[in-house]
């Protein structure tokens, strides 16, 4: 070769790399005369058993994949999905439920008794309601393929409100031989007996996630009522595509190149909102509930008066328009149980509501005796929900005349430094900010945050054992009315001890192109009776 | 000169030692924990460390360093703490939008940046002259994010002639291919050729300032002949080294490109895992980015010797 021909050559050869790269890169996953429906999730899919963890875009891709037994519809009612029967003894002991006929995993097994057991009781170590009900629970015994029963010890009144969770964790079946799986350790198998079967061959973790139409799947009759209800799949395929980019997918979505985007910030709106092609809606009823923790651990919100303090001093309008732009997409809610579900009420929730108080928010700061000791909030700033929480809590303690240290970082390391119990010089906190979806928050058996249990409890670690008396006692209650008032005096325990703020309701709106119908609405994003034209 | 090749990659091995070590450490003293991210929101203490101990998150830091090493030495860059794929298929999977962003932006870049330097030269101090390095001013100024919005505002959701995002694979046809990385590589590109355009401008001035130039234009060549067959080859070493550097500025740039345009390439696959803390795949991507650049720069070193028969490789 001369050297003159180097260049020319070494081009040539680069290109044929990479036409040699791409041909042997990864088979067409393009779609040939199929309904496809394309969708930008809300996150990343990164751990496909929703067992081990919580993350709502996990428990998401659990319905696209898996069944239930039950489902909770849309009246708050617990209705039979894969279940075709049960009973219930006399004296509430003893369950009985037999499957439908025609259910099949995802490999051609058919779903049995055996897998039905195995998934709850792996479901059970994890999932805080599912532990409680193994707590009363002595035995799950399959009477054959088809029918099994739940033994219990002692009443367990919440048993198949607990099998028909509808948010994380979910109660979703797997076949016997994935669900013995350590309940701590991911299944690497995403077999179900759901409406979906997911395409892993395809799957590009940060990327894409494929499904296709289960095409084994016998829909119930019922008409599609929240998870309950028939799901009939109405396309072929379906691509979640992740852009991480609002910007990116909200171009995506007025070009065409995506029909469905699942949360888009509020800011984007007026962007859409132009387009007559795209329809923006908010099709989750309960939306999501933002909230201040505190860190019960060290000063100064270990003191009771400085938590009350905050409480009197937060006005929930601010954060309504700092996550959610605007009064259409959120409103104030001033209950630990999402407002509009049964539960909720605004029983002890004076110091929270109405015209700020300043003046007795300083006057509880000084009976409790704040000298002065920092207040570090721990910040996402990669988190717009969380980042706006904190800085409007950064302020609002501020014109208090605490000393705050807002510190900056991104939500991986937020959810990590929380877990950390060592006091504030040594790289401790006081305050951080999340939000809980609706459904995660609507009793004193889902809401979690709520709980007084110490070492036990989450992030923060409140110790309050009249709260987890009043708990306690909540699940004693047999009928509506005394479930209702049972919650009202767990209320007005937490709005006195306050182990959080409740800070926001809101709403982040849908968007999808108009040759979309059938969406469901409800508070978890389901794609079963979606309807592509 | 094999014997100069055999010490440079041997040299290789030894920088990705210390980069794999010091990546390691880094990433042990670095604050995040992905057993807490793993566990998500609602994880109390209990779970986290549950996911520690399975992890083996909890050994101490020389046993995990060692238990890489180890994979590491069988040729296994270990498995995704999150995905539980292991990271080599992770790669692979995103190894070729990467591959096909960089040599289009490097190509497009190349093509259109020499000819533009040259030409600024060849016309110094008038109007092309100026106009291409406001061009090139330019091109450094304006973020490539900034850039590839507009690039999508207008050929994508005004004119709808490229796609705003995405990525095709060359299965899907080569124009499918390439409409979804034009956009994409002339936003990266941007930069690129401001720098290439810059440095073959005043390199060429050097060299269009010596005897030799004189002397080929005394002889009488035309314009065209001293400027490409004489000036452009000489001034061609300083060129062809900022292109190598440019590889590493490509792959940092290509971090942004990628999130904006959505392409599934390893600048992608970085930025997740630095954010949820996925160890093995970091360590993976770290290990092949730094083998990349020190290749890449071995070949520039050894394209010298093309360029001017003077130089020696020992």
């Amino acid at each position: 070769m001369t050297r003159r021909a180097f260049p020319l050559r070494f081009m040539a050869a680069a290109m044929c790399a990479v036409t040699l790269g791409v041909v042997a890169g990864t088979p067409s996953a393009m779609a040939q005369g199929q309904k496809v429906l394309k969708f930008i999730p809300q996150a990343d899919l990164r751990i496909i058993d929703p067992i081990t963890t919580t993350a709502y875009i996990t428990r998401n891709h659990g319905y696209m994949i898996y069944d239930t037994l039950f489902a909770t519809d849309a009246k708050f009612q617990v209705q039979p999905q894969m279940v075709d029967k049960f009973e219930i003894s006399k004296d509430r002991l003893t369950y009985t439920f037999t499957l439908r006929d025609g259910l099949k995993f995802h490999d051609g097994t058919p779903v049995r008794s055996a897998d039905c057991i195995a998934s709850v009781e792996r479901w059970s170590k994890r999932d805080a309601l599912g532990q409680k009900m193994a707590e009363s629970t002595e035995a799950w015994t399959a009477v054959n393929d088809k029918t099994f029963t739940l033994k219990l010890k002692k009443p367990f009144p919440l048993a198949l409100e607990a099998l028909a969770k509808p948010s994380s964790n979910v109660p979703f079946i797997m076949p016997e031989r994935i669900a013995k799986t350590d309940p701590s350790t991911n299944i690497t198998e995403p077999i179900g007996s759901g409406p979906f079967k997911f395409v892993k061959a395809e799957w590009v973790p940060g990327s894409k996630v494929v499904y296709v139409k289960n095409t084994d799947y016998v829909p119930r009759k019922e008409p599609p009522s929240w998870a309950a209800g028939g799901k009939v799949v109405k396309v072929d395929r379906v691509e979640w595509i992740y852009i991480p980019d609002s910007a990116t997918a909200a171009a995506a979505l007025n070009a065409g190149e995506v029909d469905w985007w699942e949360q888009m910030p509020p800011d984007l709106i007026p962007v859409l909102a132009k387009n007559k092609d795209v329809k923006v809606e908010n099709i989750d009823p309960l939306g999501s509930m933002g909230l201040l923790r505190f860190n019960f651990m060290y000063p100064p919100f270990n003191n009771q008066k400085m938590r009350q303090a905050v409480l009197y001093a937060l006005d929930q309008n601010d954060y309504v328009l700092g996550i959610a732009g605007s009064q259409k997409n959120g409103h104030p809610c001033y209950s630990f149980f999402t407002c509009g579900t049964p539960l909720s009420s605004e029983v002890g929730a004076e110091p929270l509501k109405g015209k700020r108080d300043f003046e007795k928010a300083k006057q509880l700061i000084k009976e409790a005796g704040y000298k002065g000791e920092k207040i570090v909030i721990i910040d996402a700033t990669d988190q717009p929900i969380v980042h706006s929480q904190s800085l409007l809590t950064a302020e609002m303690l501020r014109k208090l005349g605490l000393n705050v240290d807002l510190q900056a970082g991104d939500w991986g390391t937020l959810i990590t430094r929380r877990s950390s119990k060592e006091p504030i010089d040594k790289g401790g906190w006081s305050i951080f900010h999340t939000w809980l979806v609706g459904p995660d928050v609507t009793s004193p058996a889902l809401n979690f945050a709520i709980r007084g249990s110490g070492q036990k409890a989450w992030f923060g670690w409140p110790d309050d054992p009249k709260i987890e008396e009043l708990r306690d006692a909540w699940f004693a209650a047999t009928d509506a009315a005394a479930s209702k008032k049972a919650a009202e005096a767990v209320q007005m325990r937490a709005f006195d001890f306050v182990p959080y703020v409740p800070t926001a309701q809101f709403i982040l709106p849908t968007a999808y192109r108009t040759n979309l119908s059938g969406l469901i609405i409800a508070p978890i994003t389901l794609m079963w009776n979606v309807e592509k034209k | 000169m094999i014997g100069y090749i055999v010490r440079r990659l041997f040299s290789t091995v030894i920088v990705m030692a210390v980069v794999a070590f010091v990546v390691f450490s880094l990433l042990y003293l670095t604050p995040g924990d992905p057993a807490a991210i793993i566990a998500g929101d609602i994880a109390t203490d209990e779970d986290i460390r549950r996911i520690h101990a399975r992890l083996g998150l909890d050994d101490p830091f020389l046993v995990q360093f060692g238990r890489w090493v180890w994979s590491l030495a069988h040729g296994d860059l270990g498995t995704s703490i999150f995905t539980n794929l292991p990271v080599t298929q992770l790669i692979g999977q995103r190894i070729e939008p990467t591959v096909s962003l960089t040599l289009c932006t490097l190509v497009v870049s190349i093509l259109v940046a020499v000819p533009l330097g040259v030409t600024a030269a060849a016309k110094a101090g008038g109007w092309l002259d100026r106009g291409v390095m406001a061009f090139s001013v330019l091109g450094f100024s304006v973020p490539v994010f900034v850039f590839a919005y507009i690039l999508i505002l207008t050929f994508s959701v005004e004119l709808d002639w490229l796609p705003v995002q995405g990525y095709r694979t060359f299965h899907d046809g080569v124009w499918q291919w390439l409409r979804h990385l034009i956009l994409p590589s002339v936003a990266l590109g941007t930069v690129y050729v401001a720098l290439i355009t810059r440095m073959t401008r005043a390199s060429m001035l050097d060299v269009l300032a010596q005897d030799y130039v004189r002397t080929a234009e005394a002889k009488g060549l035309a314009p065209e002949q001293v400027l490409i067959g004489h000036a452009l080859k000489n001034a061609a070493i300083p060129v062809v080294t900022i292109i190598g550097v440019g590889v590493a500025l490509l792959i940092s740039g290509a971090i942004v490109t990628e999130t904006v345009f959505a392409l599934p390439g390893i600048g992608r696959l970085t930025v997740d895992a630095i954010l949820r803390r996925d160890y093995p795949i970091i360590q993976g991507v770290t290990l092949i980015f730094s083998a990349v650049y020190v290749l890449v720069n071995l070949a520039v070193d050894l394209s010298y010797v093309l360029f001017d028969p003077r130089i020696r490789l020992t």
